[in-house]
């Protein structure tokens, strides 16, 4: 172990992405045997600066200085040279499925140049165990990595960079998909890492966690360091305020609409480990968000509601009548439709063209005589085309080749020719530009207008805000509050969405 | 290479080909542009487009089945048997052989859809399943009319002139499986491109995520569409016994190839970039004249596979030099 405390200093680190800055010159300092909170939105560019640090990609400018040397991180394997480790979210993509959790752990150490090539199977099941106990963590070597829980796994790759000299560690959402039992035992893990010298950059979604475990929080928007403070100087509104900035002008003028009987009527809905009993309604012309940071369940709800993901408790009924959705087709039957979040992947069949990604759902409507009518389907696109402002060449043009927002129009429009009721998006502005963005509020506050319940799930608080009649608020797979239009402010909600004050929701 | 090149080729190229080499066939002999040889590639052709277009229908929902060369193997041997054997009438003999190869398809599909087996193993395994049980049914031997039974005595039964008359019989004064099959390629592109079926299966084959999230029976389309391949393949079988006039043991195991470097010639007709009816059509009337020309030429037999082998190469590098391009 190091005897003296590690410094890692940055200056005026900036980084932009084919023109797009994500950072704009950021200061920070990291010192070991200290646990410090790395918090900001989505966007906020908290995983370009991490990536940064591990190597990943490299700053365009700025310094980066270790115990007073400056350094040069050019790769992860420069970094992890350095004692610079990381963990992301995404554990599966580093380790090795069918090794074992020991192999596992060794695995860089026995990758690295200059080894034997032969395997001391006695040894290196003798380190792993080491490692294992020095984290207080029970799990047995000789398991394939594959077969662990998310937690195992975490804790597994926490082993292997202690199995280098690790200086400081990054952990990148690792509570996010956690029991609480996992996440205690992570917080030891941590802890003991702490006591170790190591220092731990953690970054998070949850509040009450910060305030329980570090000592230092830095709070970055929109690719700069807001402030660092101790956690004594600072409370859970100081850092929402932070995280948020200044208050969100209204330029999405909601359209009014008329409010009347319950469409959508969910109850004690179950699916899965992320929707855990949600009881909702939408009323006919109601626009009702569901707010919630990122791993909360919002996407996992609505592809409950729409049957895409299996269902094992609860009931979803469409005006009065149940709607037993065992796949999308049902749901759509039963008038429920859903744009999805991943819209290139789940929303649009990007290899086609316009005109047959915008006829899809409505073919039944478009024959005449059993075959299809290529008169018909070219006035249904073409309204649709019309209606939603869709930019494009012409019906024949690829869907892959219109920009990012016109391809969500796609996504939104084909659904608009049928007879659906209750239209269910899930973060319909991710990735869209400003012009776009207007568009697809129109839509939405017109479906409104129309007759249509909406139930609008996001994690853009000031969206929310902005285009709903009633704001639901998820946290953990259950909806744990409920405001009115006008009740509530971007920084409750995040205070809400994020575990509450008290850190029980 | 210019791009434009690149893009004429994989628009024009296989056409290009094909008129070549009928172009370069005539001169070489002067019987090979006549009525009659043109009619015999055709007929020649008609067994591997059935196949190609069960074929298609697989690839269509971006699965694969590489079990229709078997299945063709399987009909031969079944409709043969039920006349020689079992003197049954014609009609049995139809329908069950279209009941076999529905059959395959459905077990197909049901590894795939349901097992969700990845459709190359499943198919492939499953190759091997049908062709064993063929030759479980007839021991190995080929069916012949009246054919010497294990027991010494002669089968009761022999191949019905009806059934002949569909290989090797004229209607209109064309093969009637060339007129069969002329009939089922406009049928099929009238499928793909007027019905909403077959509107949904290409739909699936684009993204299979997206169309369920469409409102897409994804499953009941995949389904389908592997109960179609295996449809076609039975209809090969069929006009491969009738024309044959026997049932050879094994016999449809090289028509799997033939069937595939059909489809995927298609692929780059008129730069489709994905399975298209027209271009199945295209593909089999290439592979055809080759090796009816090569055949002409005297080039042995023994070298057809090469053959197929080499334009299948050639017409795969076409179309994923050009999709790999346009993902760029």
């Amino acid at each position: 172990m190091e005897q003296q405390l590690a410094r890692l200093k940055l200056a005026g680190v900036r980084k932009s992405f084919s023109g797009v800055p994500a950072l704009l010159g950021v200061d920070l300092e990291l010192r070991g045997g200290e646990i410090h909170a790395l918090l900001g939105a989505n966007g906020a560019g908290k995983s370009t600066l991490i990536k940064i640090l591990s190597g990943a990609y490299s700053a365009d400018e700025g310094i980066i200085e270790l115990d007073e040397q400056r350094v040069r991180i050019g790769s992860p394997k420069e970094a992890k040279a350095l004692g610079i480790h990381c963990v992301y979210q995404e554990v599966d993509t580093a380790l090795v499925p069918r090794l074992s959790v020991a192999e596992n752990i060794m695995l860089d150490r026995h990758s690295a140049a200059g080894g034997s090539i032969w395997v001391d199977w006695k040894q290196l099941h003798r380190e792993a165990a080491e490692t294992l106990k020095r984290l207080g963590a029970d799990i047995p070597l000789h398991k394939p990595a594959g077969d662990l829980t998310l937690a195992e796994k975490q804790l597994v790759l926490i082993a292997r960079l202690l199995t280098e000299q690790a200086r400081f560690v990054v952990l990148d959402e690792p509570t996010a998909p956690l029991s609480l039992e996992e996440t205690e035992r992570l917080f030891r893990v941590m802890e003991g890492l702490r006591q170790d010298g190591i220092g731990v950059v953690f970054i998070t979604h949850r509040l009450p966690e910060v305030f329980r475990l570090c000592s230092q929080v830095t709070v970055m928007r929109d690719g700069s360091r807001i402030w660092t403070k101790s956690v004594e100087e600072t409370d859970a509104d100081d850092v929402a305020l932070a995280m948020l900035g200044r208050r969100f002008e209204d330029e999405y003028p909601k359209l009014e609409a008329e409010i009347s009987d319950v469409l959508l009527d969910v109850k004690g809905l179950r699916s899965g480990s992320r929707v855990n009993g949600v009881d909702l309604q939408v009323r006919k012309g109601e626009i009702t968000a569901v707010v919630g940071l990122v791993g909360a369940g919002k996407t996992e709800l609505s592809r409950a509601i729409f049957g895409a993901d299996a269902v094992t408790d609860g009931s979803v009924s469409v005006a009065g009548r149940r709607i037993k959705a065992s796949q999308p087709a049902d749901a759509v039957r039963g008038g429920i439709v859903l744009v999805p979040e991943e819209r290139r992947r789940q929303g649009i069949i990007a290899s086609d063209n316009v005109l047959r990604n915008l006829t899809l759902p409505t073919l039944r409507k478009l024959t005449r005589g059993g075959l299809l009518s290529r008169k018909r389907e070219e006035s249904s696109a073409t309204g649709i085309i019309e209606r939603l402002g869709i930019k494009t060449s012409g019906l024949g043009q690829m869907v892959s080749t219109l920009s990012g927002g016109n391809q969500q129009k796609v996504s939104i429009g084909k659904w608009v020719p049928t007879d659906a009721s209750v239209y269910l998006f899930d973060e319909p502005t991710k990735g869209v530009d400003i012009g776009a963005k207007s568009d697809i509020f129109r839509v939405i506050g017109s479906l409104a207008q129309q007759g249509k319940a909406v139930l609008y799930l996001t994690c853009e608080f000031q969206e929310a805000i902005g285009i709903a009649d009633r704001i639901l608020v998820m946290y953990d797979g259950a909806i744990v509050r409920e405001f009115q239009r006008g009740e509530v402010s971007q920084e409750e909600l995040l205070i809400h969405a994020s575990g509450g004050r008290g850190g029980v929701a | 290479m210019n791009s434009r090149l690149t893009e004429f080729i994989f628009k024009y190229g296989s056409l290009l080909v094909i008129g070549l080499v009928i172009i370069f066939f005539s001169f070489w002999d002067e019987h090979f542009f006549t009525y009659d040889n043109l009619a015999s590639i055709l007929r020649s052709i008609s067994i591997t487009a059935f196949v190609a277009i069960g074929v298609t229908f697989s690839l269509s929902v971006d699965g694969f089945d590489l079990s229709v060369g078997s299945t063709v193997s399987m009909v031969i041997a079944f409709s043969t048997a039920l006349m020689v054997w079992y003197e049954m009438p014609l009609a049995v003999v139809i329908i069950g052989s279209l009941l076999v190869g529905a059959a395959v398809g459905l077990i197909n599909s049901l590894l795939i859809v349901r097992v969700r087996i990845p459709d190359l193993l499943a198919t492939l395994a499953m190759m091997y399943v049908v062709s064993g049980l063929q030759q479980i049914f007839t021991k190995g031997n080929s069916v012949y009319s009246n054919m010497v039974m294990p027991d010494g005595s002669s089968a009761p039964g022999s191949i019905s002139p009806a059934f002949l008359w569909l290989g090797q019989g004229e209607l209109l004064g064309m093969p009637v499986p060339v007129v069969m099959m002329v009939l089922a390629f406009i049928l099929v592109f009238i499928f793909f491109k007027y019905t909403r079926t077959g509107r949904q299966m290409e739909m699936t084959g684009g993204n299979e995520e997206a169309a369920r999230l469409s409102g897409v029976r994804v499953k009941r389309i995949r389904t389908a569409a592997y109960v179609l391949s295996g449809l076609f393949a039975a209809v090969g079988g069929l006009l491969f016994a009738a024309r044959t006039g026997s049932g050879q043991s094994g016999a449809g195991a090289p028509i799997l190839m033939e069937a595939v470097a059909a489809v995927f010639v298609g692929y780059s007709v008129l730069g489709a970039g994905r399975p298209n009816i027209v271009g199945t059509f295209f593909g089999a009337v290439l592979i055809g004249v080759l090796l009816n020309g090569l055949t002409m030429m005297n080039v042995p037999y023994y070298s057809n596979d090469f053959i197929k082998g080499g334009v299948l190469v050639l017409a795969l590098a076409i179309t994923f030099i050009h999709l790999n391009r346009r993902k760029a």
